[in-house]
């Protein structure tokens, strides 16, 4: 006969509710977890979408997404004539806000050069850049859509095309413009700036300068090698994508992913407590029906079942629970909540640990019963 | 005369040490018959509990002896290592407030001291059924004990107390929640295992009303048994 199951079928609503709460509190803890590795994906997304081998990027710096970086715009020419470079295609990031339909709109600018690497590979919908000015392509979290008109710097861009999944790692939406015209937003001076600038007799700026040059190699060819030769330029640096890659995630996920282990960890904690808690006082309710069960003979194995399977199916519940909620809130968070099955297991299996060891405190209660409670009234 | 089934020889039972010791009972002897219902008077604190808990293995006496179906539990110290297979087996418990699990309808409340002596599920309901409508309370198997009356509570604890078929019964003040009517009920009830059973009944009681329907009585004053009459 199980107890458990039907103590709680006695105080369902209770068990219920209990559950509900511990779901809550689980759903929140996968949700930082999803978060984390929302993070993760977005801030990769970027730097995967060029599909590149090897970064070209200022000397001494470690590249455009950890600091500024620029190099001139020829620099291109150069690195597409090393050996064992199959392609290169320059880049610039830039980060914009612009007031749009009445509200503000924070985008990533990138900039790139038709028919090299960097384009955008596929579209969800409308068409490639075509003209060289004043085109766009918008990541549909932008909330544009195709054929609007969205003011940039001091020029307006038609948006042509939409782009799914291409985010900064601030989780702003990236939207594509030609190199010519994203090197004019980022580096063109208002007219009276400029005009300020001739009066004390500064030469015009050029507007030829980009954040970085990507390249991707021939097949066979090790970008290390390739990224050896080019950083013998003193005025340039070369990464390898997967330099590039690690460096994005310890300079601009680091900190968020130990401040979201952290809190996850304390969560972790507060859910245990919770279960603890929440035991101990069910295991109070039942003092006088665990010394009547002892006083009849159940053997001590009986009681720490009624109390830990009674721990587990909470944690079960609320984890299937709190997993469900999130599985059909995450669409609804402001940024991106990648959900992974292995994630959702490995908290599944910590929760069924915490259970059993937050159970210990009604345990301990439960085995500390004297069955002479029983008599006496 | 048969053998006693419950037999105690010079037992005694003191908590504490030296100058806080508590001498709770002194020296007891008793003997308890199968098929006699016998009566455990005194006033509080004279050591009726104490007593009832010696007999059922939950408190270890001090010294003296202690028989049980004819088996010697304790002698200095315990015979048995498994106690709680001891109670299993031998003994069944009428508490004062019947003590039925909450969670539990009241055929499943009898079904469980079958479960825990190892009856298979089928046939522990079966028999919890089958005492339940010998104790006349059949017709509220599926109820809780939170909807059963004062009365039909105390029987389903009794049914529970007979469900592994125990030779002795040690009951806690079972008529103390009782109105007359209902403790004499009760009382002709026990009589009637007692008999049918030939089981030794210990009634641990306050209850005036009652007195009558002892065998024999035991009183019990500070610790002592005090001779009847």
């Amino acid at each position: 006969m199980n107890l458990a199951l039907r103590d709680v079928r006695h105080n369902l609503g209770r068990f219920l509710l209990t559950c509900l709460g511990l779901s809550l509190l689980l759903g929140v803890v996968l949700s930082m977890i999803g978060i984390y590795r929302g993070l993760v994906d977005e801030a990769l997304t970027l730097v995967r979408a060029p599909g590149a081998d090897l970064w070209i990027v200022e000397s001494g710096t470690r590249g455009p997404f950890a600091e500024a970086s620029r190099i001139p715009g020829d620099t291109r020419d150069a690195v597409a004539r090393l050996a064992g470079v199959a392609a290169a295609g320059s880049l610039t990031f830039q980060s914009v806000e612009t007031a749009h339909r009445g509200r503000t709109l924070r985008l990533y600018v990138v900039g790139y050069e038709q028919g090299r690497p960097g384009e955008p590979k596929r579209l969800a919908a409308g068409r490639p850049i075509t003209r060289s000015h004043y085109e766009m392509l918008a990541e549909r979290r932008a909330g544009l859509e195709i054929g609007e008109r969205v003011r940039l710097g001091r020029d307006f861009y038609e948006v042509v095309g939409l782009t799914e999944g291409i985010v900064a790692s601030g989780g702003d939406p990236v939207v594509h413009l030609t190199l010519k015209d994203s090197q004019r937003l980022q580096f063109e001076l208002d007219p009276p700036a400029a005009r300020r600038e001739l009066a004390r007799g500064a030469s015009p700026a050029g507007l030829d300068t980009v954040n970085a040059v990507v390249a991707r190699m021939l097949p066979g060819v090790p970008a290390a090698g390739v990224a050896a030769e080019a950083a013998r330029w003193k005025h340039l640096g070369a990464l390898t994508q997967e330099d590039q890659e690690g460096l994005l995630l310890k300079s601009v996920v680091e900190k968020a992913r130990r401040q979201i282990g952290l809190f996850t960890g304390i969560l972790l904690a507060v859910s245990a407590v919770v279960i603890a808690l929440i035991l101990y006082t069910l295991t109070m309710d039942k003092v006088k029906a665990i010394a009547t069960l002892k006083l009849i003979g159940a053997p001590d194995r009986t009681i720490v079942a009624l109390i830990v399977q009674q721990a587990l199916a909470m944690g079960s519940i609320g984890w299937g629970t709190g997993t469900l909620l999130i599985l059909l809130a995450k669409d609804h968070f402001p940024r991106r909540l990648l959900l992974l099955p292995e994630d959702a297991l490995m908290l599944g299996a910590a929760v069924l640990v915490l259970c059993v060891a937050a159970s210990g405190l009604g345990v301990r209660l439960a085995l500390k019963v004297d069955p002479a409670t029983a008599l006496g009234g | 005369m048969a053998a006693p089934l419950v037999e105690l020889r010079g037992i005694a039972k003191t908590y504490g040490r030296g100058e806080a010791a508590v001498h709770a009972l002194t020296d007891t002897d008793l003997q308890v018959y199968p098929g006699q219902v016998v009566g455990l008077l005194g006033p509080s604190g004279s050591g009726k509990t104490t007593l009832l808990n010696l007999i059922g293995c939950i408190v270890e006496p001090t010294r003296g002896r202690l028989d049980l179906d004819g088996e010697t539990v304790y002698d200095g110290r315990w015979l048995r290592s498994d106690l709680r297979r001891l109670r299993l087996e031998k003994i069944g418990f009428i508490f004062q407030f019947h003590n039925l699990l909450p969670f539990l309808t009241a055929e499943e409340n009898v079904a469980v001291a079958l479960d825990l002596a190892g009856v298979p599920g089928a046939e522990a309901r079966r028999r919890a059924r089958a005492l339940l409508d010998y104790l006349e309370v059949g017709h509220r198997s599926a109820t809780l004990p939170s909807r059963l009356s004062g009365g039909e509570a105390q029987r389903v604890a009794i049914a529970r107390a007979l469900a592994n078929r125990p030779r002795i019964i040690l009951a806690d003040e079972p008529t103390a929640a009782l109105d007359s009517g209902r403790a004499a009920m009760v009382m002709d009830l026990l009589r009637r295992l007692a008999i049918e059973q030939q089981a030794a009944i210990l009634v641990v009681t306050h209850d005036e009303t009652i007195f009558g329907r002892f065998d024999g009585t035991v009183t019990l004053r500070d610790g002592r048994v005090v001779p009847n009459g």
